[in-house]
């Protein structure tokens, strides 16, 4: 009835969006790919990718991001999956556990690579904790920036405890739609706690885990901030690069290449998992 | 699996056996992964708290033997410290008041009509996710320049708003279609205009919703550093502050600054953990 009468009301209400998403959003995207492409003359050139390519930083950047995200995606869906079932297990006091575990959700990227930098630094507490269990008998650099094995450690503990908390509650809400009767028909026929995990629930989270993955993924390639608060300069990212390209080198349009190069590596990976795991919605409606 | 309806007594004991064991590891991965979330809050907690002097000591104790404000009042007092705590909180509500201006309409559109055009304007909402902030800060930057407000809070906060505004939109738009529509016809029906049934039946019902989304809001942006630290150069906002000068800063200011960051948390995802759950199934499916 309202939406007879009043034809025009939706989209009324869409015009603030849509606009303030043109100007900040879709504008800056195409101008994005404007400073890429040309020089600081703002002639059409190449200049910046191949200054980007061609930069010392630049393959040990990659290496290093795609390495993390490669390491981190696993361990946080291990994590979360635990952490999901826990809460889907009704025990006492659901609610209490999901606040718990969705703590970090509100916590910055940079606090966090603090907070573990004050855990892994040599006079830290990861090491009082070692030496006090005797298990080391004086402190261990973690953070020694001549060892990359052991700095990416530390970047992959302090993300696999600050963004776990998002995809666990992905998977809680797509454990919720899950049937009961599904996991009662398991039951009767016996299955154990990991066949139910494996040919139950891991199926119908597809959907769930599709959208963890992509999102986690793209937020992934954006981390920096964790990254220079543990290991300083130590190690570098696409994005610190970016970030250093605009700050340190007044080179906004390196770092643009850079942002692109980011941009590219996301929608690739978007699409990889949308075709890694294709979800067929009408199974599951 | 036993097909006897009558098993042994010996046999029923077993499986309760069983499932009580199964309940007491339950209850410890639960125990477990709480204290995964909550230890490093705690030992950031009893760093940022203790004497300066007691943060460099070596072994650190878990049990502090003194409590002090002296490492917390060093990182308030600290230059700059201060003004750009004020200006993340002001960034961090101009967002928040932006984007619920604008936003909220779209999510009340997309909630209640059926138009046409809809599932693309959903799509295309959807998809600005894939977007890193990489990409739009440094085009960004450059127009601000261009604009006059590169440096100031507005800058930051009409980025973060562009940040926030999907996520707005999606949150609100499920907020909204959790409020019965028979209530707004009733409304309608007895004489209400579209607007004061909104006002005095939609509104009311929607605003704990709301309240839990302005909330996220207002974490996104207290916690964004990439754009930030791109966007300002003296008027900085505090994560983009601590940032900037991160290898530099003596390591109590960056625990007191880390907690500082880290702490409101606990209490931001306590006020909308009801919420959690609703916001990201939705927005994820």
């Amino acid at each position: 009835m309202t939406a007879r009468r009043l034809g025009w009301a939706p989209y009324a209400l869409l015009l603030p969006s849509l606009a303030f998403l043109a100007l900040f959003f879709a504008v800056p995207m195409v101008r994005a790919f404007g400073l890429a492409f040309q020089d600081a003359d703002g002639n059409w050139s190449l200049e910046s990718w191949r200054t980007m390519f061609s930069d010392t930083e630049f393959r040990e950047a990659l290496v290093t991001t795609l390495l993390l995200i490669v390491i981190i995606i696993p361990v946080q869906f291990a994590i979360a999956l635990a952490m999901a079932l826990v809460v889907n297990a009704r025990l006492k006091g659901a609610g209490f556990w999901l606040y718990i575990y969705a703590i970090p959700l509100g916590i910055s990227e940079l606090a966090a690579g603090i907070i573990w930098f004050a855990i892994f630094t040599q006079q830290g507490w990861l090491n009082s904790i070692l030496e006090g269990l005797g298990i080391l008998d004086r402190p261990f650099i973690f953070l020694n920036y001549q060892n990359r094995g052991w700095l990416i450690f530390t970047v992959v503990m302090a993300e696999a405890w600050r963004a776990t908390s998002i995809i666990m509650i992905i998977l809680v809400a797509g454990l919720q739609g899950i049937p009961r009767d599904y996991l009662e028909a398991a039951d009767v026929f016996g299955a154990t706690f990991f066949q139910k995990v494996r040919r139950v629930i891991l199926p119908m989270l597809r959907p769930s885990v599709q959208v963890a993955l992509i999102l986690r993924t793209i937020l992934a390639f954006q981390a920096f901030a964790v990254v220079l608060a543990l290991t300083g300069r130590g190690m570098t990212v696409l994005a610190s690069e970016a970030y250093r390209w605009y700050s340190d080198y007044r080179n906004p349009h390196v770092a643009a290449a850079y942002a692109g190069f980011i941009l590219l590596l996301s929608v690739l990976s978007t699409l990889l998992f949308l075709w890694l795991l294709p979800t067929r919605e009408e199974q599951f409606r | 699996m036993t097909a006897n309806v009558a098993a042994p007594s010996s046999e029923r004991r077993r499986r309760a056996r069983r499932r009580l064991l199964g309940r007491v590891l339950l209850y410890l991965g639960a125990a477990l992964l709480a204290l995964w979330v909550l230890a490093p809050i705690y030992i950031i907690t009893v760093t940022a708290f203790s004497p300066r002097s007691v943060v460099y000591d070596y072994p650190k104790h878990l049990i502090p033997r003194e409590v002090s404000a002296e490492t917390m009042d060093f990182f308030v007092n600290s230059t700059g410290v201060l003004p750009s705590l004020w200006r993340s909180v002001q960034v961090a509500l101009v967002t928040l008041a932006l984007s619920t201006l604008i936003g909220a309409p779209a999510g009340y559109a997309l909630a209640r009509f059926a138009f046409r055009g809809r599932d693309t304007f959903r799509l295309a909402i959807l998809s600005t996710r894939a977007f890193p902030i990489v990409i739009l800060s440094i085009p960004l930057a450059v127009t601000f320049i261009e604009w006059g407000i590169y440096d100031t809070i507005w800058s930051v906060a009409l980025m973060h708003t562009a940040l926030a505004l999907p996520f707005t939109v999606l949150i609100t738009s499920s907020i909204f279609v959790s409020v019965p529509r028979d209530l707004e016809e009733a409304a309608l029906t007895l004489g209400c205009t579209p607007i004061s049934a909104f006002v005095r039946v939609v509104l009311p019902l929607a605003l704990p919703g709301l309240a839990a989304a302005s909330i996220f809001t207002f974490v996104l942006s207290w916690n964004e550093v990439f754009a930030a630290v791109i966007l300002t150069l003296r008027e900085r906002t505090l994560p983009a502050l601590i940032l900037a000068a991160i290898t530099e800063s003596p390591a109590p200011f960056r625990f007191a600054a880390a907690w500082f960051m880290a702490a409101p948390s606990l209490i931001f995802i306590f006020l909308i953990r009801r919420y959690l759950l609703g916001m990201w199934g939705r927005v994820s499916r």
